[in-house]
């Protein structure tokens, strides 16, 4: 049962007498060698028709908990943003979801002028003058990062705050074994990195510094206190995970000294689709940009003279460069980073700013709320844009199933990915969670920390 | 049709974005972000309406070549039907609104998918430990060779080089680079395929990986596939499969019984995933049991009582290369393809994948045009083969570039030019399966009117394209004085 392929009966008799040979395992037969022919049908079940495809997928989605079907404060990287429906159509049309990537630009204008769009859209909005055409996600742009630092000077050690999402200190320390680079961690003081340590650990020998703004517990880093001091008798370059959304109102890495700023693209009009496919953005100073990995796309004009674009700089990809290309990458994100400039677009110069506003106040106003509630405390008294930690006097994962049973999920469980916070709990606000939620998320816990501690509430009494 | 960004439209005070109302009690924003943390200059994004920005990007669409409305023969890159099914499947909130840290529990339904995904895949490889976790193909491939070196480095050994063909994909060579190993290039024979001597000398202890396509990029399956399987295991290293070409293959034979250990998939060629003008794609991976220990983490893992998990604990396992559970959204359009196709679809799939291939190039042997387009190896192919552009260039004064612009203007995307590298004026042409007849007789009307309208004058190829929204682009310029972005006014 083949729905996709075109070749009658009387199509492939035809064909195969153009090519002279007798039938299809003819064919095959002269193509793979006996030894290795499978001999077998695959043991796959049969083909479905359409609609059994779609109820068999209905029926599996049916069993997973969306945001659609709960009040959801979790974030640590992805966030329940609100995806504007135009966005949908465009993600959608033939023209920008079928094409390959745009090695004929005479019939790529369009997306390859979009490349440059969102190009400019991620240099303005990390302040920094070169951005690519988007890389996979945020922690492998932070692994592209590391191998920029180490075309650029060399050196053997990448420094790592612990504020850096897990996920990013988890895939550093994969890719660096095949760079070749040992990776140092520094510890985080009052919920933002250690300054004395990041100095202390940074020197001569270190190829990359990596911190996230704002952090993994959502505390606002002094990216400028961090870049000025690893740049201080260090050629370290200096790499920030930042997210976007805050950008809006956060200094950017450009106005703080940071050298290559990436992040995670998908609250940029994608949706969470269970941790992709979203995007990574990549953006570096001027010096970086003949170490930047992935696509680039530039303005040209054609022999009439006409304004077009084309990819550019290729001499540093791996079609062209092989074995000393800056990056291996080839197929990305494109259409990911489409919804993305559209999304930027969509919000505006004066929207971006609002959104960060917006969050800042509902975050400060969660925190407030929680912090009163008996048996939660603030993990750190940071700055937060739009993600906050708090300690909770009960078993986390217990007021977690308390709460979604009650249709909200209060965020992430912080011990698994930070043992020193055993009773943590990571909370994200989006625009999409209201004051009303937030207030249903503080008298949740109030119910639910007294309800699963029996024992300490008891002995309270 | 102009060639305005949207950073030059719009006006100050214009917008689209309504931002939801503050709903909570208003605090001084300095209180809560000191101004030393806060941003000076603004991002200067467009001011721009909602029917603008519509218009603006749907104008854009229409200057792209895209599937959906021509053939697109595309050699490596397996342009077959996108099935609207699978955005429909993939867009059910159930896995679009699922967030990725979802506790196990409320995400069953997910990571069942994952799991099914995982054996299918697995099955089709010949290979039954799957990692769904890579992006696209060569970060398969990244994760192949750190693998690789995982391996050898519990079995105490190291290599320091990896073979790969010189017609590899480059994203071969570059990948070894970035996994700390050296390249050390194997010669094609005159057969097309590996050169077997040239294997037996390079061959050595100090050799960690050989990383083979199978068909090659000149879509010649290697008949000599088991002997360099037993040279490779001779000396203790890896055979890595890199599935940029598994659409020629599929229940036909699978890279596990060839003898290979690592397979990368490219959900985006063969599995229907849309290439969405430059990714999402991923790039799972199928690994024999002796490299199993050393899988990504996290892993799907089914519980006896049938709950699904995520599986962190793994004390070998290289870790991690990518956030989450990887593009999922893709899975869940790869596992509706392979639901709908089923083990006879898929091997049907790759039957007439490789019969439109075969019967192209019988077809432009049949009108002559072989003579000017030669086939670069062999007699017969896989999925695709390559032509040599180098008579046609030498005869007519028409190279393989002026021949892809040229049919660009009837209509038709170009095959992959001047890939592989070791074939002069190269052109890797692959059909799909999903192409009509008609469709591939009307591609060699073209590619003959071409030549023989060059016969007469080549200028009109040498200066083609001439009916696309621009004509040929200065790319030296574009390289030599980079414009990368647009220079906005603040």
């Amino acid at each position: 049962m083949s729905h996709y392929t075109a070749a009658a009966p009387d199509d492939v008799r035809e064909m195969l007498a153009t090519i002279g040979v007798d039938s299809i395992d003819d064919l095959f037969d002269r193509l793979i060698p006996a030894g290795v022919r499978l001999g077998r049908d695959l043991d796959l079940p049969a083909g479905m028709t359409e609609q059994d495809v779609y109820g068999h997928l209905r029926e599996l989605a049916g069993r997973n908990t969306s945001s659609e079907d709960e009040v959801s404060f979790l974030g640590a990287g992805m966030y329940d943003s609100y995806v504007p429906a135009f966005i949908d159509m465009l993600t959608s049309r033939s023209e920008l979801l079928t094409p390959y990537t745009p090695y004929q630009p005479e019939v790529s204008q369009g997306n390859l002028q979009i490349m440059f769009e969102y190009q400019t859209a991620i240099s303005e909005l990390t302040g920094l003058p070169v951005s690519n055409a988007s890389v996979y996600e945020a922690p492998s742009a932070l692994a592209a990062a590391g191998y920029l630092g180490k075309l650029a000077n060399g050196k053997d050690r990448f420094v790592v705050s612990r504020g850096l999402h897990p996920h990013g200190r988890e895939t550093l320390r994969t890719v660096a074994r095949g760079y070749g680079i040992e990776v140092v961690e520094v510890p985080l003081a009052d919920g933002v990195t250690d300054l004395a340590a990041w100095e202390e650990a940074i020197d001569g020998d270190t190829c990359a510094a990596f911190f996230q703004n704002p952090n993994f517990l959502g505390a606002v880093e002094d990216a400028s206190a961090l870049a000025e001091s690893a740049h201080q008798d260090s050629p370290a370059v200096v790499v920030g995970q930042y997210d976007p959304i805050c950008l809006g109102i956060l200094s950017s890495p450009g106005e703080c000294g940071v050298d290559v700023a990436v992040g995670e693209g998908q609250q940029l009009g994608n949706r969470l689709d269970f941790g992709g496919p979203s995007f990574g953005f990549f953006a570096a100073s001027e010096e970086h940009l003949r170490r930047m990995p992935g696509r680039i796309a530039g303005e040209t004009t054609d022999i009439d003279g006409k304004r077009g674009f084309v990819l550019t700089l290729q001499t540093r990809e791996q079609h062209i460069r092989r074995e000393r290309a800056t990056s291996n990458i080839c197929t990305s994100q494109a259409l990911n980073a489409l919804a993305g400039v559209a999304y930027l677009v969509w919000l505006g110069r004066e929207g971006i700013v609002e959104l960060g506003d917006l969050l800042l106040r509902r975050t400060a106003y969660a925190r407030e709320r929680l912090a009163a509630v008996a048996g939660v405390r603030l993990l750190h008294e940071q700055p937060a844009i739009r993600e906050f930690a708090v300690a909770l006097d009960a078993p986390v994962g217990a007021v977690i199933d308390y709460c979604a049973a009650r249709g909200v999920n209060p965020g992430l469980a912080l011990a698994p990915h930070y043992k020193e916070h055993p009773d943590g709990l990571l909370v994200a606000i989006t625009e999409q969670r209201t004051g009303a939620d937030i207030d249903r998320l503080a008298d949740l816990l109030a119910e639910a920390i007294p309800a699963v501690a029996p024992a300490r509430a008891g002995a309270a009494i | 049709m102009s060639a305005r960004t949207i950073f030059e439209q719009g006006r100050k005070g214009r917008r689209a974005f309504v931002c939801p109302e503050l709903d909570v009690p208003d605090r001084p924003r300095e209180e809560l972000l000191p101004s030393k943390l806060r941003r000076r200059e603004p991002a200067v994004l467009p001011e721009v309406s909602e029917p603008e920005i519509v218009r603006h990007y749907v104008r854009l669409s229409k200057k792209n070549f895209d599937l959906d409305s021509g053939f697109y023969p595309l050699g490596s890159c397996t342009m077959k039907h996108n099935p609207r099914l699978h955005e429909r499947v993939a867009g059910l909130p159930g896995y679009a609104r699922l967030h990725p840290l979802q506790r196990p529990a409320a995400a069953q339904g997910a990571l069942e998918l994952m799991w099914r995904l995982e054996g299918a895949l697995g099955e089709i490889a010949g290979l039954p430990y799957v990692s769904l976790q890579p992006s696209a193909g060569s970060h398969g491939e990244l994760a192949g060779v750190l693998l690789t070196r995982a391996y050898h480095e519990a079995n105490g050994q190291r290599g320091t080089k990896v073979l790969t063909p010189d017609t590899a994909h480059g994203t071969n060579p570059a990948t070894v680079t970035m996994a700390g190993y050296e390249v050390v290039k194997i010669a094609t024979d005159e057969a097309g395929g590996v050169d077997i001597d040239d294997l037996r000398a390079k061959a050595d202890e100090d050799v960690a990986c050989l990383m083979l396509t199978n068909p090659n990029t000149l879509g010649l399956f290697d008949r000599n596939i088991e002997e360099i399987a037993a040279i490779v295991h001779g000396i203790g290293a890896i055979l890595y499969y890199d599935g940029a070409n598994l659409n020629a293959v599929m229940g036909r034979t699978r890279p596990g019984d060839m003898g290979f250990d690592i397979v990368h998939f490219n959900l985006h060629k063969t599995f229907t995933q849309p290439h969405g003008g430059g990714g999402p794609g991923a790039g799972p991976i199928a690994v024999s049991e002796r490299i199993e220990p050393f899988l990504m983490t996290p892993r799907v893992r089914r519980g006896e009582d049938g709950e699904f998990d995520l599986d962190y604990d793994k004390p070998a396992s290289i870790g991690r290369l990518r956030g989450f559970q990887g593009n999922f959204g893709t899975f869940v359009r790869t596992y509706a393809y392979i639901c709908s196709l089923g083990a006879e679809g898929l091997r049907e799939a790759s039957e007439v994948a490789v019969l439109n291939a075969n019967y192209l190039l019988a077809r432009l042997g049949e009108m002559g045009l072989l003579e000017r387009l030669p086939l670069a190896y062999g007699e017969l192919c896989g999925h695709e083969f390559v032509l040599s552009g180098a008579p046609m260039k030498r005869d007519l004064g028409i190279r393989t570039l002026d021949l892809a612009k040229r049919l660009l203007d009837f209509g038709i995307h170009p095959p992959t030019v001047y890939f592989p590298l070791l074939v002069d004026e190269a052109l890797l042409i692959e059909p799909t399966e999903t192409e009509t007849k008609e469709t591939l007789d009307e591609f060699v009307e073209a590619i003959a009117a071409i030549l023989a309208e060059a016969e007469e004058d080549p200028e009109i190829a040498r200066t083609a394209p001439h009916t696309t929204p621009v004509r040929r682009l200065d790319e030296a310029g574009a390289a030599r004085n980079p414009i990368i972005r647009q220079e906005v006014t603040r």
